[in-house]
């Protein structure tokens, strides 16, 4: 009896839940607005949502409203949640920017037709490789991977120039990554496409069988080189930065190895877009803009020492070229390839 | 007699609280239009993972685990705190429910930054099993000041050891309660992300996480949801058939002395210290910490704080004033009446807790954009999420207290001329308002903590103190993080105080 009732509940669940597909179906589906939208007025407000932290965007944005007296209404969240947020928001979406933390969430939502076509002169402020190949979002920083390492343990030279060293049996149970992470994927993807499927594939198995940490964030495995837990990390460059700006350079137990040339040390980008509600609104174009300014970009690298990408700007200093680092010409927000790389990680039971 | 001429049940009351379970049951809805999306082929795909087992295993044990732990750490506190004579019991009644103020992230990431590095099971099954307890403690105390002692006197006298007394007398009086405290602990250990994340240990809720932030798979985030789903059925299922079918002897407030525990006082009392300590005291002790060695402290806003906490206590307390509407016909039904629509109702009610909360927040995104456009982005819809996502958690404490009226009043009632409302209404809901104000304050500290669905579902730019908290741990300012950690903690221990065993009787007697 008691199972019969349990079954009914989700019998019942069930059909609500078709019920509801037919409502969600029956609504029309987003679809981007291809034929020249007509000149928007500007309103003096735009609204954006940020994938980024508050703590880093919401000076630049005070900034911004100082400089052009347009407010900027703002929602933050992780990268993940806000696209989350998006997708499900579809066309009624309030949102009128996004800035996202990397480009796969920025090719989620053009595939999903929600991003505008940028202006031509915002779309080709920053190099190609850099930004989309679509122009229907533009890349706003870089950021390096590295080898974060315990300096307590290591010296600089100790450490393995390239990623595919650490497969080596001597580091099994000592090398920390977030596998679930956008941009630690993107490293797998600029994996495959440099050194081929068969490499990319023996790489992610023999990392999977060296007993490799996991973890949920680069922030997380930072924190474990950091404190002694693991000798190295996958991280992204900037995050040891905001922790020095926290607990002081001197001391940082991690200490940070590029890798130029090598697909471990590849370039992300984080990037912004107009969604499609929004094309040709003059106050969301002026923020896009802005963050492509020399204020804006001069705000990234002295914050979070973050490479910009628009040409003529100085990186952060102790930093190695920006060209030194592998650029595979990838385009950063194909999906497919993302999705081929997630099931080369979830074959390897990584995630 | 009462049993077999049980009267039919009201339509009007399974029309209303129908209704209600089904506003609980959004986010479940929603999981099954996203499932269905992938049709079986996205199913199968995400069955055939391999790392699926493993998500799967971690799940159950944890869950399983730390239910364990937690009742039996919470049924002991109870009958500490009640039944014997402690010196002073009042603090330490509070501190027994002060954990309920922490939020599971907040705890683990103080334990983390205490002792860097600990990671997998053991520190996720200490973190939440010290922060559920109070789950636990708290029905099982009421319940146990509800069980007269002269039913224990006379056990005794009859010669029976205290095992014996307990198996016969005691347990048979908070069996109810326990179990119902036991399955809150469940379902929160299954939809928790915040507890195990920091510690490393994969369970499907991190997986879940995953899935949105580099996947941007919804589907495959929805299959691991159903999953959840299903596990919470089968607790649900084993809940059911553990609970006693009537409720045992109820004298409104038995009276009772405390005895004395002599020698073994001061264990007891360290025992009674051991969940706040571990919940409370180290997370918040070595944030501090961490404060106090930063090396660079941001200035702290004062206006931006005291704008969240103004944000978090209104929005808590409209989310724990809804949550208790809606869960006040299903309490109704499901302790008045059998019957498999009353338990498909309960069921649809209460198994949303299983649900993480950003699933949750995206299903009333959903909602709220189908049915309520205009009111989209606004704190109504933020604080009808916090009444749909808590409702469950007012179900079973109104129950009990709905159950411990006695069923004679009501006929009295009748008796006197009395409509069914009318006798609900000033017999019924009346004789049942403490638990309902348990219920209410229950609600409002666990909506003061939540993250996911706030983040989603909250105003542009309107903040709450659980919000301003995860956007300094997330960036490692843990030093501008501690200002708002303990706000948080502060004004959440404001109900928790309320609602800790010794007070908790006050309202009632008040007005009449």
């Amino acid at each position: 009896m008691r199972r019969n009732r349990i079954l009914i509940t989700g019998v019942a669940i069930a059909a609500l839940s078709l019920l509801a597909s037919g409502c969600a179906a029956s609504e029309p589906t987003p679809e981007a607005t291809e034929e020249g939208a007509p000149a928007i007025e500007s309103d003096g407000n735009v609204v954006l949502y940020a994938g980024r932290s508050e703590d880093l965007i919401a000076p630049l944005l005070e900034q911004f409203t100082a400089d052009t007296g347009i407010e900027v209404d703002v929602r933050y969240g992780s990268t993940g949640e806000i696209s989350a947020l998006l997708l499900e928001e579809g066309d009624a979406t309030p949102a009128q920017v996004f800035l996202s933390q990397d480009a796969g969430a920025l090719g989620e939502l053009t595939s999903a037709g929600l991003a505008s076509t940028l202006p031509a002169e915002i779309a080709g402020a920053v190099p190609a490789g850099f930004t989309s190949t679509d122009d229907s979002w533009v890349g706003v920083t870089g950021r390096a991977r590295v080898i974060a390492y315990d300096g307590e343990q290591f010296t600089e030279d100790e450490v393995p120039d390239s990623t595919n060293d650490l497969v080596a049996p001597e580091w099994s149970g000592q090398v920390a990554f977030a596998p679930g992470n956008a941009s630690f994927q993107s490293f797998v993807t600029g994996l495959r496409v440099l050194e081929g499927e068969e490499a990319a594939d023996a790489w992610v198995g023999g990392m999977a069988a060296n007993d490799p940490v996991l973890t949920e964030s680069n922030g997380d495995s930072l924190e474990l080189v950091n404190t002694g837990a693991a000798q190295f990390g996958l991280i992204n460059h900037y995050y040891w930065y905001a922790a020095a700006a926290e607990a002081g350079e001197e001391n940082m137990r991690a200490r940070l190895k590029f890798l130029p040339g090598d697909p471990g040390g590849i370039v992300n980008v984080t990037g912004a877009a107009i969604l499609a509600g929004a094309e040709g609104d003059p106050d969301a174009i002026a923020l896009v803009e802005y963050l492509l300014s020399d204020a804006g970009q001069t705000y990234f690298v002295e914050e979070t020492y973050e490479y910009p990408l628009v040409p003529g700007i100085a990186a952060p200093e102790g930093l190695p070229a920006l060209e030194s680092l592998v650029n595979p010409g990838l385009d950063l927000s194909d999906l497919e390839s993302l999705a081929e790389t997630q099931e080369l990680l979830a074959a390897h039971g990584l995630i | 007699m009462s049993e077999s001429q049980r009267p039919r049940t009201p339509p009007p009351l399974i029309a209303v609280a129908g209704f209600a379970a089904l506003l609980a049951a959004i986010p479940l809805i929603y999981i099954g239009v996203r499932v269905g999306e992938g049709g079986i082929d996205g199913i199968l795909a995400v069955l055939g993972r391999p790392r699926l087992p493993l998500l799967l295993v971690n799940t159950i044990v944890l869950a399983a685990s730390v239910t364990l732990a937690a009742t039996v750490i919470g049924v002991a506190s109870a009958l500490m705190l009640t039944r014997l004579r402690l010196p002073a019991v009042r603090l330490l009644a509070v501190l027994a429910v002060l954990p309920l103020a922490v939020p599971s992230y907040l705890a683990a990431f103080g334990w983390l930054a205490a002792a860097p590095g600990i990671h997998g099971f053991w520190p996720a099954w200490l973190v939440l099993t010290v922060v559920t307890a109070p789950y636990v403690t708290l029905p099982v105390a009421a319940a146990l000041r509800g069980t007269p002692t002269a039913l224990g006197d006379v056990a005794r006298t009859l010669g029976y050891g205290p095992a014996r007394t307990f198996g016969l007398v005691v347990w048979p009086g908070i069996r109810s309660a326990a179990l119902a405290g036991a399955l809150l602990v469940c379902l929160y250990v299954l939809a928790d992300f915040g507890g195990v994340a920091l510690f490393r240990y994969p369970v499907l809720t991190t997986a879940i996480h995953q899935a949105y932030g580099a996947t941007f798979d919804r589907n495959y985030a929805a299959v691991l949801a159903m999953i959840l789903v299903v596990l919470a059925l089968i607790v649900f299922a084993g809940e059911r058939a553990m609970r006693p079918a009537r409720e045992f002897g109820t004298g409104r407030q038995g009276a009772h002395e405390p005895v004395s525990a002599g020698a073994l006082t001061p264990l007891a009392v360290a025992a009674l210290l051991i969940v706040p300590v571990c919940a409370v005291a180290v997370p918040l002790a070595s944030l501090i910490g961490r404060l106090i060695n930063a090396q660079t402290v941001r200035e702290l806003d004062v206006d931006r704080l005291v704008a969240a906490i103004g944000n978090t206590l209104g929005l808590s307390v409209a989310g724990a004033v809804l949550a208790v509407l809606l869960a006040l016909p299903i309490a109704t039904l499901v302790a008045r009446y059998r019957g498999a629509i009353v338990q498909v109702i309960e069921t649809a009610g209460s198994l949303p807790l299983a649900v993480p909360g950003i699933v949750v927040g995206l299903g009333l995104v959903f909602f709220s954009l189908l049915a309520v456009p205009a009111l989209y982005q606004t704190a109504a819809v933020l604080a009808f999420a916090y009444g749909v996502l808590f409702l469950p958690k007012a179900i079973g404490t109104i129950r009990g207290s709905i159950e411990r009226v006695p069923r004679s009043l009501e006929d009295v009632s009748s008796t006197l001329g009395y409509g069914p409302f009318a006798r609900w209404r000033r017999v019924t809901a009346r004789l049942a308002r403490p638990g309902i104000l348990v219920a209410a304050l229950f609600i409002a500290v666990t909506a003061m903590k939540e993250l996911p669905a706030t983040l989603l579902l909250r105003p542009t730019g309107m903040n709450t103190l659980a919000v301003e908290l995860w956007s300094k741990t997330d960036i490692s300012a843990y030093g501008a993080a501690v200002p708002y950690a303990v706000a948080l903690v502060v004004l959440a221990a404001v109900p928790a105080v309320l609602l800790s065993p010794r007070t908790e009787r006050l309202p009632v007697e008040v007005e009449r």
